[in-house]
């Protein structure tokens, strides 16, 4: 797949594809072509073998024990919190939270920030192009609270209203979340503007980064956000860990919001103390494995350079914009000027769930559905779309297969059922 | 030509296409006695079957909805199927069709054109396209009220 070279730490020179054993694997007796990486990455040797490694080498429990072992996971959960912070230039280590991934992050602060902040009549501001973990979770504390949520609309080509964002801030509105880029449509939202506009108004604002770090580079001081979470298995890294940075001096005075291990300072029938922040988030014992492949994940894009992925996936786009808009019968869905390496679309006359079912056939993975964003496929007025994403081992020829396949499916379900 | 296109060519025969584009029964029913709602929210798959039963016998049916061409195929299929059976019939042909799918066939059961719809045996993730329909003609049938899931 990937035309990427780098040196490897062998010395020679590796193709991206033979980092990622999962990607010479066939499927269906086809070579793998894999286009779903908005959903999940695939992970690459590195990640591999740091997590297994840290299971045959290093394991054993975090900040509790005496013992050499202990000491040396402690070690090595530290260093991915550093590296976290390194990834999105936080000023400081303990503005990193370990969480489940995305959705988990979102949820503390809902609920930690949310919960002690907001009042009846406040007012939550999300947009029409959040995916549900950045809509759930802040209905629920809306209904907790008594706030009010508001929608930023969207246009049709998938761009925010930028008046209508201007007009729905004002005086009562304590927090605004939105997608740093759409996981539907690729839409990447103008940050800065939105960020100093909402700040401007009183708002927190989180960024819901999930589709953004494995893509481009991401500097949280750069933005002024106060929140920024995502997740590890969208950046070639594990399933089951994430991030949330957030600003030193909020973070210092928000509740926790799971008890338990790890999170207390003392603890007594009468009274519990709680540990400073990032522990006061992470009660329990953390996914440390996960965080050792998770910082795996983040050296190996470090080591490739997020701003050549980033150049390398925006030729791979305009590429597939132009192969697959040209096809007859394809509808594009989102077309804002400034998008990340995600292509949605329809085909005339064929359900996405029966392209997504031709192009397995032809050892292509897709996307099928409304991709998590039911309302924003309610806003464009269509059930859902097919969706094919990039990553840095994508090429050409992956673009050349979906290609042929959407002509195959065509050719099905407009000539005569033979595939 | 390879097994996969094989299994691609029976997913995808010829009478799925017709119904696909053609769907029988496409229309809400004013006078139904009975209503149930289908949805998928995997895949956002949503319909509705009207029913209405007399004498112990279903006398009409119909439905309406959006989905894929396995959904509303067989949708299509499962109207003309149960049309003018018995309420008795119609269920026990939703659950040899349901075992059919995703289990065991009963044996000795002629399936007729509901035949077509077994390409999904093939495509696990397909078979909740093809019984949705079935699920909410169930819940017509019994009264349920709760939408029809899949799971
Ligand atoms: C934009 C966006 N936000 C949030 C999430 C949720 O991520 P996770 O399921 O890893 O918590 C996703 C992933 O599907 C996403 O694309």
């Amino acid at each position: 797949m990937s035309v990427l070279a780098f040196p490897s730490r062998t010395g020679g020179c590796l193709r991206g594809v033979e980092d990622f054993p999962i990607l010479s694997r066939r499927i269906r007796n086809k070579p793998l072509v894999y286009l779903d990486n908005a959903a999940t990455t695939q992970k690459p040797e590195v990640v591999i073998e740091a997590e297994s490694l840290y299971y045959r080498e290093s394991n054993a429990n975090i900040h509790r024990g005496v013992h050499w072992l202990s000491q040396r996971a402690t070690d090595l959960y530290d260093e991915g919190r550093e590296s976290v912070r390194r990834l999105l230039n936080a000023a400081r280590s303990d503005e990193i939270v370990f969480t489940r991934g995305t959705t988990e992050a979102i949820n503390l602060v809902a609920y930690s920030w949310g919960c002690s902040q907001l009042r009846a009549g406040d007012e939550v501001l999300i947009t029409a192009m959040e995916h549900h973990s950045n809509i759930v979770p802040w209905q629920l504390v809306c209904e907790q609270t008594g706030a009010l949520l508001r929608v930023v609309p969207v246009s049709d080509c998938g761009e925010l209203d930028l008046e209508a964002f201007e007009a729905l801030l004002g005086p009562r509105t304590r927090m605004f979340a939105v997608a740093h880029v759409s996981n539907a449509l690729g839409t990447v939202n103008p940050l800065p503007w939105l960020i100093e506009r909402a700040h401007a108004a009183g708002a927190r604002v989180l960024v819901d980064g999930a589709q953004a770090v494995a893509h481009m580079p991401v500097d949280v001081r750069a933005l002024g956000c106060d929140f920024y979470a995502f997740s590890g298995h969208k950046l070639y890294g594990p399933t089951g860990i994430g991030a949330l940075y957030g600003r030193a001096e909020l973070l210092a005075t928000m509740p926790p919001w799971q008890g338990g291990g790890d999170m207390i300072r003392t603890v007594s029938f009468e009274r519990t103390t709680y540990a400073p922040p990032p522990q006061r988030f992470e009660a329990g014992t953390p996914n440390i494995a996960g965080v050792v492949g998770l910082a795996a994940a983040i050296g190996y894009v470090e080591h490739l350079g997020l701003d050549k992925i980033a150049a390398h996936e925006q030729a791979l786009l305009a590429h597939a914009t132009e192969a697959v808009g040209a096809i007859d019968g394809v509808r594009l869905i989102g077309t804002a000027a400034h998008k990340s390496g995600i292509l949605s679309f329809t085909v005339d006359g064929i359900h996405p769930h029966d392209l997504g079912t031709i192009l397995d056939t032809q050892g292509i993975a897709i996307r099928a559905g409304h991709h998590c964003a039911m309302p924003l496929m309610t806003r464009l007025g269509i059930p859902g779309t097919a969706r094919a994403s990039f990553a840095l081992y994508n090429d050409e020829n992956d673009i050349a297969a979906l290609v042929a396949a959407i002509r195959k499916a065509q050719h099905m379900f407009n000539g005569g059922g033979q595939p | 030509m390879s097994g996969i296109d094989a299994h691609l060519r029976e997913l995808y025969q010829e009478v799925i296409f017709d119904h696909n584009r053609q769907p029988r029964n496409f229309h809400a029913m004013p006078d139904a006695d009975r209503v149930a709602e289908g949805y998928n929210p995997l895949c956002g798959d949503q319909l509705t079957v009207y029913l209405r039963v007399a004498d112990g016998k279903v006398e009409d049916v119909s439905f309406v909805g959006h989905g894929c061409a396995i959904s509303k195929a067989s949708a299509s299929l499962m109207t003309e199927a149960v049309k003018g059976r018995p309420v008795e019939e119609a269920e026990a042909l939703f659950r040899d069709f349901h075992a059919l799918l995703t289990g065991t066939p009963p044996e000795g059961r002629d399936f007729g054109k509901l035949e077509v719809l077994t390409g999904v045996r093939e495509f696990p993730a397909r078979v909740k396209c093809a019984t949705l329909a079935w699920h909410t003609l169930h819940n017509a049938l019994t009264g349920e009220h709760d939408p029809a899931r899949t799971e």
